[in-house]
């Protein structure tokens, strides 16, 4: 690994804007996606899915499906292996019902045929017997001693005796002397803040195309953020091998999260080993909606004390999440992020993990985080108003830098929070006016990011050009930034580099594009792999000049002979060495993997100016301006892209995006029409701040960028809002009728 | 099963195929003739993903039937670009302004903002964003495609 001294500042080729090499496929329509994908003699899948939130499955009779003309086969939890444990048997219980189903949309049983129509009618010809069950959707709800119990012995060691079996685990941390802590505070609050359930709302629907043979040989083409976590969640599954499933992932139309776990994938290849025959499977919005993975939903009780002059003395909340009817819900993250922006002497934080009659969550971009930090950014804006004190100065007063411990424990290195509350405070964003029903709101946010297990491998090609296989899917331009960094490693012109995405059967395992990792961990081993190369190239040249290889160096795409004793000759041309390579000892190649650790938390401060119409309760956001620290921006335009993308998806959280269930325990919103995502005329142009305080734990100094800027829009568009009304909505989403009956109870 | 035949022209090619009745124009598109570029996002209409022209018309696809089709002139994202593959100053302006991160929605975005400049050369950036309002976009919050079409539209209006 890198060390701090090695790092380089001096960028030719990074922070610069090149168009992205697979810009040319995607705005001509041939990159070819999920569904795009097709092989000879195929069929495709349908899922036969639960209409009941939670009910016992009494009897499946597909004969019907079967007599219609077409129908090649049917699948059910029988066609699964049994004997799974622990998250695999999680996995396999919710790609296929076993003997109840769990929530509104659970896969019961699926159908392939000839054709989707077919495979269609097929489905709906599956005749299953319920008996509907007691359910319950809500987090509160689901912990009460008379909730329907959804699953005896799902929960861990940590859940203490006489707590509901839906509660599966509690988690508690904390620090110093609470009531002393409280005791110094000028203002104590207490409220309790609620947040729904969202969707990552990608716009491609899953898609996979599988065939599996009865030798346990597998090919699955699928959308993924990862194709060897698909891998091992299918292998697992299914009881196969995972060596012998070659998963290739195709263009991916957003993920967010969402695509890091398997639904489709399983049921396609079962479906194929009983067929014979390849198996497409492509998700309608509704399946999508209804039974992938969306968020947690979460309610939570926050204490927080604060004195005069701004200083925090006490934080305390308690955390409730349900995350679906399995173990899961991000509870953990929700509590680190909630206070990780603030340097507070006493804490303790109390958390849930719940289970209900919900689809089972999935990662959502900064899992978690975005919850806590409603709750925690509300509460601290709630006493800056009532105090009277400026929310910026607030949060600089008690800001973590390097050396600060963490709300949740770990001491921070460089991190770049006081950075970005100090460009916040200079933009000219936070000291103009507002006009009339106008409100300003701020907030920080923190995400992690991550590492994890990442292998890449670099070619040479005759030509002098490379080639770079990395193993993290492109949800946002990483190809750009991987040949951007494979090209300032090499000193070689970024368009002489070609990024690809490779399969299974062509690296060692890769984590997902997930946990903003990809730029990072892929970046790091891209620049890693690079300078082996570059090793190998100068000892080829110093070969040819009869030198030692430590008298050559690499600069500029060229081998240069270095030091007083290496001998007068002129700089050698990667293209030279390359159109040589057959002869002079065969192809070169570079490859590193390593599980890296050194990646660098991201901070965030967004301000955001809304305008609420008293009459109506409607929100407009009419300025946002996002300052994030990025590490060292590689492709500025996609550090950008992500800023506002987050920012976007927050804007939706706050205001209009929610999962709506009915007394009946079933989706009443599974369209886009109903769960409202932002339109472009719903949002202004998103002004972005990219702050750079480079992260010691890589090369270039890259944090991760993704993941961040989703967490401050809930809270400070709710600060926004209580400057505009007067009025403080603790729930979201803070659609028009909840603000108009909040200003009207407010008189 | 008897199945419908249709005539029609796809980008100014013409083209037929056999299609079941129930089929939408976007299945036809993509499973019958092969053209991939609209992409069905929501089969509701909702999304935009699926965008082409119908007769010069813009419309969702995945909301009419492919028998509809039946003797008229269809646009897709493949007839964008001039034969010979010279980019349309929309797709061109789209990668200039990093306007597309997973490029998904890219096809119908850039078929909707064709249309509109074929009828308003000079929108504002309202206009553009009341216009895209059916073109969801899930990963760019809006801000660099709407900069984009900005950028195209008085970049053809100077080449007019």
């Amino acid at each position: 690994m890198m060390a701090l001294d090695d790092r380089k500042t001096n960028f030719k080729y990074i922070g610069t804007r090149p168009d992205r090499p697979d810009g040319l496929d995607k705005v001509t329509g041939r990159a070819r996606y999920g569904a795009d994908i097709q092989a000879p003699g195929m069929l495709h899948g349908a899922i036969v899915r639960s209409p009941h939130a939670h009910a016992r499955i009494l009897k499946i009779d597909a004969s019907k499906a079967l007599a219609l003309k077409g129908v090649k086969a049917v699948v059910t939890r029988a066609d699964f292996p049994t004997g799974l444990t622990g998250e695999d048997w999680n996995l396999q219980e919710n790609v296929m019902a076993g003997e109840k189903a769990l929530y509104d949309g659970h896969a019961v049983a699926a159908v392939a045929a000839s054709s989707a129509l077919i495979a269609r009618d097929a489905a709906k010809l599956v005749e299953v017997e319920y008996e509907p069950l007691p359910h319950v959707t809500d987090v509160d709800a689901a912990m009460r001693p008379d909730a329907p119990v959804i699953r005896e012995g799902a929960a861990d060691y940590s859940v203490p005796e006489g707590m509901h079996p839906n509660v599966v685990r509690r988690i508690e941390f904390g620090r110093g002397d609470m009531d002393a802590a409280f005791a110094e505070a000028d203002e104590v609050l207490e409220a309790t803040y609620r947040t729904e359930a969202t969707h990552q709302g990608y716009i491609e629907p899953h898609a996979c195309l599988a065939q599996l043979g009865a030798d346990g040989k597998g090919e699955l083409w699928c959308c993924t953020q990862g194709h060897w976590f698909v891998r091992r969640m299918c292998a697992s599954v299914l009881g196969l091998d995972a060596s012998q499933l070659r998963v290739t992932p195709s263009e991916i139309g957003g993920g967010f999260g969402g695509k890091t776990t398997i639904f489709i994938d399983p049921v396609a290849l079962a479906l194929s080993r009983k067929a014979g025959r390849p198996v497409k499977i492509v998700m309608s919005r509704s399946e999508v909606l209804r039974a992938t993975g969306p968020t947690a939903s979460a309610s939570m009780d926050i204490k927080l004390g604060m004195k005069r002059d701004g200083t925090i003395t006490a934080a305390q909340g308690t955390f409730r999440l349900q995350g679906g009817a399995f173990p899961g819900a991000p509870t953990a993250e929700t509590m680190q992020c909630a206070f990780a922006c603030y340097e507070i002497p006493a804490i303790l934080e109390i958390g849930y993990d719940v289970i209900t009659n919900r689809p089972k969550q999935a990662a959502y971009r900064a899992p978690g985080a975005p919850m806590g930090a409603f709750a925690a950014e509300s509460a601290i804006d709630e006493l800056c108003r009532r105090m009277g004190l400026d929310p910026l100065e607030v949060r600089l007063k008690n800001a973590v830098k390097e050396g600060s411990k963490s709300s949740y424990g770990p001491t921070y290195p460089r991190i770049g929070l006081v950075e970005t509350l100090e460009a916040a405070k200079a933009h000219p964003h936070y000291s103009a006016p507002l006009g009339p029903n106008q409100g300003r709101g701020v907030a920080s946010g923190y995400w992690f990011n991550w590492g994890g297990e990442t292998s890449v491998s670099m070619a040479v090609s005759e030509d002098g050009t490379v080639q770079v296989s990395v193993g993290t899917p492109d949800i946002g331009g990483s190809r750009a930034s991987m040949s951007l960094m494979a090209a300032e490693a090499l000193g070689i012109p970024y368009e002489n580099v070609r990024c690809n995405v490779v399969d299974t059967g062509a690296l060692g395992v890769n984590e997902p594009t997930h946990g903003s990792r990809a730029t990072y961990a892929s970046g790091l081993a891209t620049i890693e792999a690079a300078r082996e190369i570059a090793g190998k190239l100068c000892q080829r040249a110093a070969d040819k000049w009869g030198i030692d290889a430590e008298a050559v160096i690499w600069e500029d795409g060229c081998a240069k002979p270095s030091g007083p004793n290496a001998g007068d000759f002129p700089p050698m041309p990667i293209a030279e060495i390359a159109a040589e390579m057959g002869q002079t000892g065969g192809p070169i190649s570079g490859h590193f993997e390593a599980t890296p650790n050194g990646h660098g938390g991201s901070f965030g401060t967004h301000i955001v100016d809304i305008e609420v119409d008293p009459e109506t309760g409607r929100t407009t956001v009419v300025r946002y301006t996002v300052v994030q620290d990025a590490g060292k921006a590689i492709h500025p335009a996609y550090v950008e892209g992500q800023f506002q993308g987050g920012a976007a998806q927050g804007i939706g959280w706050a205001l209009n995006e929610e999962y709506i269930y009915g007394t009946d325990g079933r989706l009443q919103n599974p369209v886009f029409l109903d769960y409202r995502v932002p339109v472009a005329s719903d949002l202004p142009m998103i002004d972005t701040v990219i702050v750079e305080v480079p992260n010691p734990g890589h090369p270039y100094g890259v944090r991760g960028v993704g993941e961040t800027g989703i967490t401050p829009p809930l809270p400070a568009i709710a600060n926004a809002v209580a400057g505009a009304t007067g009025v403080r909505l603790r729930q979201l989403p803070m659609t028009p009728p909840r603000i108009l009956a909040a200003i009207q109870a407010n008189g | 099963m008897s199945m419908m035949h249709v005539n029609t022209t796809v980008n100014g090619d013409e083209v037929e195929f056999l299609c079941d009745s129930r089929e939408t124009l976007l299945d036809a598109l993509r499973d019958r003739l092969g053209q991939m570029g609209a992409k069905e996002g929501c089969g509701t209409g909702d999304c935009g993903a699926c965008s082409v022209t119908l007769d010069g018309r813009l419309v969702c696809s995945c909301l009419v039937l492919a028998a509809e089709a039946e003797g008229r002139q269809v646009g897709t994202v493949e007839g964008m670009a001039e034969d010979g593959g010279t980019l349309h100053p929309l797709q061109r302006k789209f990668i200039e302004h990093a306007a597309l991160q997973c490029g998904i929605c890219t096809p119908g975005i850039l078929v909707a903002a064709k249309a509109l400049l074929e009828q308003n050369p000079d929108p504002s950036e309202t206009e553009i964003r009341y216009w895209l309002a059916g073109n969801l976009c899930r990963c760019t919050g809006y801000d660099k495609i709407v900069r984009a079409v900005l950028d195209a539209a008085a970049e053809m209006r100077e080449d007019a």
